[in-house]
Parts: structure tokens; sequence; C-alpha cells
């Protein structure tokens, strides 16, 4: 058995077992980037390999002397390359800040390297995390490891990209409406987005501050819950960031679902989802009917409202926090500015791609006088009103079921209509609205061998309960196992 | 009979001297080379967050309540999205939606002695900007982020005041009840407090306000007196001689006594504020009101009253060293010490502030020990020295000097209370201005006081000025 075939968790037992070194995981990880990340293009940046066989050997030393503890000790990992590493280039995939280093690592990844995880490299994503397909990087599409004439989803597109064809173990990405559970749906792999402030945003660089939340995308829900364990709690530098119990996420997952009510959204089946995902979603629901659970289809009458909310929250927030990228401290400064307004022009013009000019002037518009009231505003009203009728289902209902996304991945190219790219995340973004726990996990394949995401969203708080639902469904269920290489990918 | 009446308005951004910055761990203190106290949060970087420093609310509840206002409950921070080279995110976080106080009122004594009140329609939370400083040559501009992301409090008075007077007397109470509460070091020259004043003209009696005008960059009381009226002026002489004036933000210079327009309201910015999503909203307890009330100290006004019945000072007096916390405080613990309060009073308000003046000294900066000070009145009042010789023993005192009486002896200053050395320095002295004694003696008064006056110089200063004046009569009736 190759080694990029094991799980996190696997890979963490062998290395503590002493059966694999920790150098030769990260040999093992840039092997397989070597051999493929040239078709996939995963990675924007890779660790320097003299950098990474001495942190190796400093994280074998203290596995072998029993300093670290975590399970994941020693596991290669990637990040997504909007979230700041130390010294290690982080560009958002963006021309914008294509030599930004920063002098700070985010929370999370120190979090992570603390537990002994090496961070191999940074992963490829739609420019400042904005759009569905990451096609919009600077640094070059991502090609899906099922099949490289199609997208891996976005924007987190690299790290389920880099999962799916077992560069790394598992990655780190964000979820702002959707941006870990798309590609996790589209790549066959499994994607967790925690409650809103379970894990810190420090660090993170901000699409839309109210909705971003970094979590992990891995081979199976056990190792997401692993993940978790390391990466959730408070952080003094997010002030937005939740006293969590110490409890361990991994721990509690039982497998055991016996009585739990899931509530399966009737819109699983509305018109424009492909008949091979509704089948899936079917199979599923009678998956964990099988578990025990008692499945209800419910209707979710404001479903139609989710994407234009956040639609008008996520693009004001951005607007305003892509402001700061402005030519004067650090970033693209343009050349040939002949005073301040045209600094500003000039290097924003040139900065930033056309998908993040539009969200930005979108944003700006619904923020404007005079719009205010009828955009911004109202769209705060109706998330409102999302959030409580979230609150009304989950009052009945312990988790609601339903696909990650309508079809499976498109062709590259294939959704240059921004707007119909924008509405893959119809399924995604309500949990974001209303800072919900949700998961993305494989539920099967279309006709043509591509991977179907299920997503089960719980009630904020309930991650573990969340994962456990996934966990269960995986026990008995073995799409999670395949990989690209048995298919039609790479 | 006046024809306009003026009416103004003030906005005071003030610095408060919160040990860290609003939103970072950096520090606030002034005067560090530039752009090193500043982090990655404050200068934006990318991912980074802000995280409020609670001691900023309770700064601003203190100085909300010592203005009279209503504190409020919710309070949440607003993002002023534009672009400027001193602002990182390119968003200011104030308070739009909901600031800290509401409804305040100040009552205060014009130097007429007439009661006067200024209402303060808001006070809210800001973080400050960075600062450029533009190169002599004009060819660069440097930025220091040092000043970003300190905490301010902005107050907003409505309308209230007509006059420069009233204005000085309403920033002088605002300063006083700041210091006291030591929320902010309210130091003009430093930019720890910044006015911007609104000013516009009517005709007298005329209840519609006129076109109004924004002055900023006033550094000093002169420069607000100043610059009122050179603006109000400017108003008077648009308005009578049919001339526009156009609603605009103005800046004045006090090199050239001006002031110069620097953006009008056509071109005002759309700040698309809204709630700032970083920043989670902030209540306000009960408790935390009343502690910060129980908290409040006595303010100038009581201070002052105190200081006439306890020390007999006359009210004027009381005001003036009432007017600073530091140097009200320096005269309470030497007036304890000293046998007349009166005397203390003297000396600080005579060679204290003309030193301080003199030096360009602000109260921080006295390095006086109480005790001394007290020590060197009450050699005054046991006429141990007479006041010319005190003013060399209080410069002493000014210095930090604390033992008075080796001073006094070391340098010899000691009073002359002998009158028969008193008696040879009068006949000596007599004896040499014939001319002198004639002229007082045919009725020239003032001729006594160069008498007295060369007496005291053969005394070398140190004579006692009543047995001077007796021993120098009673010589020349005789």
């Amino acid at each position: 058995m190759q080694i990029t075939n094991l799980t996190a968790l696997e890979v963490g037992a062998e290395i503590r077992a002493g059966k694999r070194s920790v150098r030769e995981a990260v040999l093992a990880a840039l092997d397989a980037i070597g051999a493929t990340d040239g078709q996939i293009n995963a990675f924007i940046t890779v660790q320097n390999r003299e950098a990474l066989l001495a942190r190796a050997d400093e994280v074998q030393a203290q596995i072998n002397s029993g300093i670290l503890a975590s399970p994941l000790a020693g596991v290669p990992i990637g990040i997504k390359d909007n979230i700041c590493t130390k010294g290690l280039r982080t560009t958002a995939a963006s021309k914008m800040l294509a030599n930004f280093v920063p002098p700070y690592s985010a929370t999370v990844v120190e979090r992570l390297e603390q537990a002994g995880m090496i961070v191999i490299g940074k992963l490829n994503l739609d420019e400042f995390a904005m759009g569905t397909t990451s096609e919009s990087s600077f640094f070059g599409p991502v090609k899906n490891p099922w099949d490289l004439s199609r997208v891996p989803g976005g924007s987190s597109g690299g790290s389920a990209a880099a999962v799916a064809a077992g560069e790394v173990y598992a990655t780190l990405g964000t979820d702002t409406g959707g941006s870990i559970r798309l590609p996790a749906s589209y790549c066959g792999v499994v994607g967790f987005k925690p409650t809103y402030g379970a894990v810190s945003r420090y660090g993170a660089i901000a699409c839309a501050s109210s909705m971003d939340q970094v979590g992990p995308l891995t081979k199976d829900v056990a190792d997401a819950a692993a993940m978790m364990d390391v990466l959730k709690g408070k952080d003094s530098r997010d002030a937005l960031s939740l006293d969590l119990p110490d409890t361990s996420y991994l721990t509690a997952l039982s497998g055991d679902i016996r009585g739990k009510r899931i509530a399966l959204l009737n819109e699983s089946f509305g018109a424009s989802v492909d008949a091979d995902v509704q089948a899936r979603m079917r199979a599923a629901a009678e998956t964990f009917r099988g578990l025990g659970a008692e499945v209800t289809e419910i209707d979710f009458p404001l479903f139609d409202y989710v994407m234009p909310t956040y639609a008008v929250l996520a693009n004001a927030e951005a607007s305003s926090n892509l402001a700061r990228y402005d030519g004067m401290r650090y970033g693209h400064r343009a050349e040939g500015a002949r005073n301040i307004e045209e600094v500003y022009r000039l290097s924003r013009g040139e900065g930033f791609g056309p998908g993040v000019v539009r969200r930005i002037l979108l944003g700006t518009y619904v923020l404007s006088a005079g719009q205010y009231d009828s955009y911004y505003k109202k769209a705060l009203q109706v998330k409102a009103l999302i959030a409580q009728q979230l609150d009304a289902i989950f009052a009945e209902y312990d988790a609601i079921l339903c696909p990650c996304a309508s079809a499976t991945a498109p062709q590259i190219g294939e959704t240059l209509d921004p707007q119909k790219r924008f509405l893959a995340d119809v399924f995604l973004a309500a949990a974001n609205l209303a800072g919900l726990p949700a998961l993305a996990f494989p539920a099967g394949f279309d006709a043509a061998g591509m991977p179907i995401g299920a997503q089960i969203i719980g009630r904020r708080l309930t991650d573990a309960e969340v994962l456990n639902f996934g966990f269960a469904f995986q026990s008995v269920t073995d799409c999670h196992k395949r990989t690209p290489g048995e298919g039609a990918g790479v | 009979m006046k024809n306009w009446d003026i009416v103004i308005g003030l906005e005071i951004h003030v610095e408060l001297s919160t040990k860290t910055k609003i939103f970072c761990g950096c520090s606030t203190a002034f005067g560090a080379p530039s752009n090193t106290n500043c982090c990655p949060g404050c200068t934006a970087m990318p991912g980074t967050l802000p995280v409020f420093n609670e001691k900023v609310l309770e700064y601003a509840v203190k100085a909300g309540l010592g203005l009279g206002c209503e504190i409020q409950r919710y309070n949440q921070f607003d993002r002023k999205n534009y672009f400027y080279p001193d602002l990182p995110t390119a968003y200011q976080n104030s308070q739009f939606f909901f600031p800290i106080c509401k409804n305040g009122r100040v009552d205060i004594t014009l130097p007429s002695g007439e009661a006067h009140s200024v209402r303060i329609h808001q006070i809210h939370m800001e973080a400050d900007a960075g600062k450029l400083i533009h190169s002599p040559a004009g060819d660069c501009t440097y930025l220091d982020d040092n000043r970003g992301s300190m905490p301010l409090i902005e107050i907003v008075s409505h309308p209230d005041m007509s006059s420069a007077e009233e204005v000085l007397a309403y920033l002088a109470h605002v300063k006083s009840t700041l210091e006291y509460l030591d929320v902010s070091d309210c130091q003009m020259q430093e930019g720890s407090l910044r006015v911007d004043v609104n000013l516009s003209v009517k005709p007298a009696g005329s209840t519609t306000l006129g076109t109004r005008t924004e002055m900023k960059n006033l550094n000093s009381f002169r420069a607000i007196q100043r610059a009122i009226a050179f603006e109000s002026e400017r108003h008077i002489d648009a308005l009578e001689s049919g001339g526009e004036l156009v609603q605009e933000t103005r800046r004045w210079d006090d090199n050239k006594g001006e002031s110069f327009a620097m953006r009008s309201k056509e071109n005002a910015q759309d700040y698309r504020y809204f709630p700032d999503p970083d920043i989670p909203p902030i209540l306000v307890s009960e408790e935390f009101i009343q502690r910060c009330r129980d908290s409040q100290p006595e303010f100038q006004a009581e201070k002052a009253a105190r200081f006439v019945a306890d020390f007999g000072l006359n009210p004027k007096d009381a005001a003036t060293i009432t007017a600073d916390r530091k140097i009200a405080a320096l005269f309470e613990e030497t007036a304890a010490l000293a046998q007349s309060p009166k005397e203390v009073s003297t000396w600080l308000l005579g060679d204290m502030m003309y030193h301080m003046g003199d030096r360009g000294l602000e109260s921080s900066a006295l390095t006086i020990n109480p005790a001394a000070f007290a020590a060197f009145a009450n050699a005054i009042t046991g006429g141990e020295i007479n006041r010319t010789a005190g003013k060399q023993v209080f410069e002493y005192v000014f210095d930090g000097g604390d033992d008075v009486p080796a001073y006094i002896k070391a340098h010899g200053l000691g009073q002359i209370n002998d009158d028969g050395a008193i008696k040879a320095a009068v006949d000596k002295v007599l004896a040499s201005n014939e001319k002198a004694v004639e002229e007082y003696r045919a009725g020239k008064e003032k001729s006594f006081g160069f008498l007295v006056g060369q007496v005291m110089r053969e005394l070398q200063g140190k004579g006692n000025p009543g047995q001077i004046n007796a021993v120098l009569k009673q010589s020349l009736e005789a």
C-alpha cells in the first residue's frame, strides 16, 4: 500500500508506532506533489525541501521523546494560500499579494504546527477566495484530479484537489459561502465548515468577516474531527472566536445516530438538481434510515433568498476588507503613478482580477448612500429571517440533509457566466448566513464517475454531532475510499 | 448695535491616555521613533483582526459622565470607508450608528462671571489615523504609523457658543474635566487634543442658521481665538458685500493668520458606514457605569470652592490654581504644610507661573517638592527671608531643591532683622544721598521709595522691608 493512500490518522499512528518516519511521510508527500501537481496545479508554493526535512527531524525527535501527543503529529498537510504562514509567501492567489511574505502565522497554522503537523506548502484557490471553480487564480486554474478537464470547485480548489490526489493527507480551507464544501463535493473528499467562531480567523485573509471560517478538508470524517481538535477554541486575537469545552470531537465520534431526526430538504429534488445527485440524496437518506435515524422531507421556504442575501452581505464586507490593498505598505504597487489617486487606481486595477473587481464594485454599491437601506440593511433583515427559519427547523430536527451542489464538477471554462458560477453555492451559503456547522462528505458518483457530495448542517455549536452523522455514514459506506487513480483521473 | 450673530459648535478630538492602542497591544507613548509603536494589526496586514481594548470604554464612559452625558448601553463600531495613505485599513473604526454618550451638558462660567451652558450632542469612540510628514523639499511624504489606532473620543457640541470667549471657556472646562479624570493628557501641541471649529453667521436675532464652515488644524487656545475672529469676519464681509459662502472644510494657517479652503461639501465623500463585522457589539452594564461614576474625582469647580472655603483663597485665584489638576494637587499638598496658604498661592501664581512660562514647562514637568515649597513659604511668613531673597530661594525650590534652610544658610540669604545693622545702613544711605533726602523733605514722596531701595541694596537685598521702612521714616523725620 502506498503511504499516500492512508488517512491522516493512519499515517499519524504509523509514525507514532515507529513504522514510518516523519521524514518518509514528508518525502512521500513531496514525491506525490512532484508526480501530480504539474497536472492539477493544487500548490502555489511548496516549502523548501531542506527546510521541510529539518522540520521533519525536529518533529520526529519530539515524537520520540514523547513531547508531541497529537495523533496527527508528523503528518504532512497543506494550507490554503489565503491563510498566513510566517516567512512563507501567502498570495491569496492574487497578483496583488504575489510577493507577500507575512511576518506572522495564522492562529490555525500555529496550532497545527504546535501539534507537530508539517506544512508542506500553500494551496491554490480562487483569487481572494472569491469564486466557485478555482479558475480565477493569478497562478492558473486548479484541475480536478478525477477529470483534468473539470474544475475542482472553489474557492478552496487546491485544498480539495491536493487531498483527492493524495499529495498531502489533510488541508485547510476557508468557507465564506461554501468554499470548503463545494470543492470537497466536486473532488470526493470530506470538508467541514465549523460553527462561526469555533475556529480563529486570525491570519486568514478576510473575504467576508461575518461568515469566513477556516476548516479542514480530509479523506474521511475521523480525520476532519482530529483536525478540528487541534484547530478549535478561543483565540484572544479573534474577538469573535468562541470559548469551547475542551472535549475531543474525535473521541465523540460514536457512529450512533439512532433516534436522530434528519430534515431532508425538498429543494434537493428541485428541477435544477441533476438526476444523479437526486438519486444519491435518496440513497443517502436511506443509509441514514438504515443507521436508525428518522428522515423527513421538509420545505425551506426562504431557500430562494439565500443567495441574494449572501451576495449583498459578502460583497459589502469584501469591498471594505479588500480596501487595504492600496499599494501603500505592501502588495502590488503600480509603476508610473503621478499622484496618490493614481497609486490607488492603477495598483488596484492591475493587482485585482476581474472577479474581485466585480465584487468590490457590487459591494461598494450596496453600501453607498441611498442604496444602504434597500440592499445592505434589507439583507441583514433577511439574514435574520433565514436564521429564524433554520432555528425553527432545528427546533424539530437534529440536522438538515441536502446536496452540496446541484451537479458534479463542471468543465473548465464551462461556467463563464459569473451569475451561474455564483449559484453553485445555493445549498451551501445558508450555513454561513446563520453561522452553522456544516459537513460535506462523499455520497457516491454520477454516471461519468464524478463524485457527488452530501451535506449535513447542524445547530450552532453541535459540530461534534454534525461530524458524527458523517462518521456514521462512512462506517457503512465506502465511496469515500475511492480515489481518482481508480476512476477517470490521474 | 451689532448686526450679526456668530454661531459656533466644536468637535473636540481627544486622544485617550490608555497604555495600549484601541485594537492592538502597541504602546501609545508619545515621542517614540517613527514606526516603532506599530504591529501587523495596526498597519492592517492581511488577515489581522482588531481586538477592542476595554480600557478605552472605561475612559470614554468616565469622560461622558464628567461631561453630563447619558451613557448608551449598546455600542458597536462602524467602518468609515475612505482611502488615504495614513489609514492602513482604508476604513476608520468609529461609532456612527450608536455613540457611547449622548445628550450631555456642561455649565461654564465666563470671565465676566456670567453663567453659560453648552449642550453636548454626542461623544463617540474611534481610532486615530497615522501621521503623514511631508518632506521640507516637497518631494516626498513620510508615514508614521505610531499614531495609527490610538484611541480617540470625539466630543461633538451643539452650536451653543457665540464668541471666542465662550468657546475658550467651554474648551477649558472640557480639558480640565478630562485632565481631572486622568483619561487624557490633553496636550494640544502634541496633538492629543484637537479642535475643529464649526462656525456660521446669521442676522442678529434670526433663527435660521447661516452657511457653516469647519476649521481644522487649531493647535492652541490662541489659534482658536484668532481663527474665530478671522473666520467670523470673513463670513460677515461676505454677507455684507453680497458674496457667497460655501459649506466647506478649511484649514487654519496660524503663521499667516488665515483660513484656507480644503474641501467643499460637493466633494464630500460617501463613507459607506456599516457595522464592523470583526468587532462584536459592546454592551455596557449598569454596574460598569456605576463603578465609573463612583470613581469620579472632585472636579475643578468643586475643588475651587473648597479652596476658597478651606484656604481662604479668593475665587479668582482658586479658579486659576484649579484649572490644572496637577497644579491644584501641588497647591493642596503644599498649603496643608504651610502656615499661610495665601503665601503659597502668591508664590505659585507669581514666580512659579513665571518660571513655567519662561521655560515653556507644562505642569506635568514640574519637579517641585511640596514639603520644600511649604518650608520656603514658612520662611517667608516667619520673616527668615524677605521677598527679594525669596525669589532666589523659590527658584531653588522650583528646580526640585528640598533643603530650604540649608540653601538659605549656604547662600547667606537670611533676612537681616537687626535694628542696629539696619540703622547703620540707613545712616550711610542718608549721608550719601543728600539730594534725595532734600527732595523728600520738600514733599516728593517718590524719593522715599528710592531711599528704601538704596538701603535694601546696602543690605544686599536681605533687609527686613518693614523694619527698613520704619527706621528710614524715623531717621528722616528726626
